[in-house]
């Protein structure tokens, strides 16, 4: 079981928290939010749509910090440490828009996207406020919706289980015992047909097994497991690994109807290009936090964006000649520095 | 297909003649005089040298080993096991008469063993840091650093000696007749045998399956169902038991050269007449034919064993099954 109970593990730190949460939730319904205005820090994109005059889901201050051991120091006489992968980081998603948080490889992105979901290895203090759909979320809650109100795409198809049939495990488990759970499982039946019909995938797909799907089955067949329990908001995490920018936008279109839909996505990726192409807002991440979150037409021009690395990363574009002005290419880089190996690419 | 079966079988054949080889090499390496071992040392030595010579002709002393080795093959091959001059009784006829009681012990072991292993081993590793995970971790360890026989002394302390619940040994009450002997008789004099198998056993799989389930349950896959809400016993049922039935296979036998292994010691402590005190006998003795007949045995088992992993392997893993298939 994961401690999900980390995330308000100390007392005083849960009355703090929750004297902030109050705070912060009152000043934010004061706040208008019309669109296309900056708050929060940030700047809206012409789909970004504020849905009951909140957003779909917002991060404030989001902290994940790990105890471990110093790996400079000789190994018996190591001290405990705490790495903080994420310092209060804030991000919001608003419905009909493609969020794009881009950073380097290994920085840290995927603790994001886990904190969001609730789930925490067990030596992690997460801290920080969580809204989904104007609520406050603590970890429970985020247990709750889990999978039903936010939903994640993952990175490959080594998500799925490889000695299960794809049809039965976008099913997933039916609720419910008795009659109620035979009717669950023929509605989850149900739907994932039409699932898979919606998104082009034979019905022969549904008795396969993940090592016979090719790379586009097994993205489609990712995307209709996260789509399964009809969520608000989808999470995903690089979606589209090793595939060229085109076939990439491309396979992004799915993204972009669940969007249009009135849906939000929270697209993880290190592909500035693909970001640039697909989202309607960015966040750029770096050293652990969101140094910039800006409509995606504010790319148009480093004067346009507010941060120094944001304008760095602009210059170390392909078609801005990869400019190393300020040594761009080498800052992207470092964002990587403080690495925890914690992604694949 | 044909061809698998083919394969298989040149392979146990080879698994045969190098056992066979090894035994006899062994055996002609051995310091033990197989006459003094058996007549003993005072009637050696009040011997006439011409009964020690023809004693020595019926043990086969002096004989050159390559001669030994070929004649006790050119007799296999026609069926023939050969004679065992300990037991004065065909070689086929001793091992038939002990494998009942050593293959009962053995499967009460192996069973025992994998079904309670894999279950100490799933919970450990599903509860992985808790105080259950302590207790199984800390009794594997335990189990797996102490030698089998001292656990089967230990066990005949307490259990025979000090609480007097079992018997001290054999197979059946001492004194009894064979025919009066009921099959609860057999059950009492096994049941502390099995057991010390058993538990030494346990030790091994359910650290193995803690590690796998672990493995597993750290798997991307089981992180996405995690993600899609489930609890960790829903994914634990769904997920992880479907992935452990494969490591859970090669593990249990595997399992059965262990317990082959530690039922020679276990035998030997509880004076359990089977396969395993027979071959202590034998190699003590100098009885070459025995001790390759029950090395031949066991050997074949072990094979039979993995050859059922592997077939078994292909009939549950769809990545075997369907190689190559529908894309």
């Amino acid at each position: 079981m994961v401690r999900e109970e980390k995330m308000t593990h100390r007392e005083d730190a849960r009355a703090r928290h929750e004297d902030a949460a109050h705070r912060a939730r009152a000043h934010h319904e004061q706040t208008r939010h019309e669109d296309a205005q900056a708050h929060h820090h940030h700047t809206h994109a012409p789909a970004s749509r504020h849905a009951h005059g909140h957003h779909l889901l917002q991060v404030e201050d989001l902290t994940v910090a790990f105890r471990m051991y110093d790996a400079d120091e000789p190994y018996l006489t190591a001290r405990q440490r705490e790495a903080r992968p994420i310092e209060r980081l804030s991000i919001s998603v608003h419905a009909g828009e493609i969020v794009a948080v881009v950073g380097a490889s290994g920085s840290g992105k995927s603790l994001l996207a886990d904190a969001v979901m609730g789930l925490f290895e067990p030596n992690a203090t997460v801290m920080g406020r969580i809204w989904f759909d104007g609520e406050p979320m603590d970890a429970a809650a985020l247990a709750r919706v889990r999978g039903r109100g936010i939903a994640l795409v993952p990175q490959s198809v080594a998500s799925l289980d490889p000695l299960m049939k794809v049809g039965a495990f976008v099913r997933g488990a039916a609720c419910g015992c008795g009659r109620a759970r035979r009717e669950d499982a023929a509605r989850r039946t149900r739907r994932q047909r039409e699932l898979f019909a919606r998104y082009g995938l034979a019905p022969e797909v549904e008795d396969l097994y993940p090592h016979e799907l090719s790379g586009g089955m097994a993205r489609r067949v990712l995307l209709c497991c996260a789509l399964m329990d009809a969520p608000r908001v989808i999470v995903a995490d690089e979606p589209t690994p090793g595939l060229d920018l085109e076939l990439a936008v491309r396979a992004m279109d799915d993204f972009r109807a669940f969007a249009d839909a009135g849906g939000g996505v929270m697209l993880i990726t290190h592909d500035i290009e693909l970001a640039l192409r697909v989202a309607d807002r960015v966040a750029v991440f770096r050293d652990g936090t969101v140094v910039e979150e800006t409509a995606v037409t504010n790319f148009a021009a480093p004067e346009l964006l507010e941060h120094p690395f944001s304008r760095a990363l602009w210059h170390a574009l392909p078609e801005h000649g990869f400019a190393a002005g300020a040594g761009a290419g080498s800052a992207y880089a470092s964002a990587g520095a403080p690495s925890r190996g914690g992604e694949a690419l | 297909m044909a061809k698998y079966i083919l394969h298989n079988a040149l392979r146990f054949l080879l698994l045969m003649v190098a056992v066979s080889v090894v035994v006899f090499t062994l055996v002609s390496l051995s310091p033990v005089d197989p006459v003094q071992a058996n007549v003993g040392q005072a009637a050696l030595l009040s011997m006439s040298p011409e009964k020690r010579a023809q004693l020595d002709a019926y043990w086969g002393v002096g004989t050159p080993l390559p001669e030994r080795y070929l004649s006790w093959a050119s007799a296999l091959v026609q069926g023939d096991m050969g004679t065992s001059l300990r037991y004065n009784a065909p070689v086929a006829q001793v091992i038939a008469a002990r494998a009942a009681n050593s293959l009962a012990l053995m499967a009460i072991a192996w069973v025992a063993s994998g079904v309670i292993g894999f279950l100490l081993g799933v919970l450990a590793g599903v509860r992985r840091g808790s105080l259950v995970d302590k207790l199984v971790k800390s009794y594997c360890f335990v189990l797996a650093a102490s030698p089998t026989f001292w656990i089967g002394l230990l066990f005949l302390m307490v259990f025979a000696v000090g609480l007097g619940w079992f018997p001290l040994g054999f197979s059946v009450p001492v004194g009894k007749a064979a025919a009066d002997v009921t099959l609860l008789d057999a059950l009492h004099h096994i049941a502390l045998p099995a057991i010390t198998l058993s538990v030494v056993g346990v030790a091994n799989v359910a650290l193995h399956t803690r590690e796998k389930t672990i493995d597993v349950m750290e798997s991307d896959y089981v992180r996405f169902a995690r993600a899609r809400g489930m609890t960790a016993w829903q994914v634990a049922r769904r997920h992880g038991l479907r992935n452990l039935v494969l490591p859970a296979i090669t593990l249990q036998f595997a399992q059965i050269s262990e317990i082959f292994g530690g039922s020679v010691l276990v035998e030997q402590v509880f004076s359990y007449p089977g396969l395993g005190q027979a071959a202590v006998t034998a190699g003590l003795g100098g009885d070459v034919a025995l001790l390759a007949g029950i090395a031949l045995v066991s050997a074949a088992l072990v094979f039979g064993g993995n050859l059922a992993a592997n077939v078994l392997y292909g009939v549950v893993d769809p990545r075997m099954r369907r190689r190559g298939g529908a894309r």
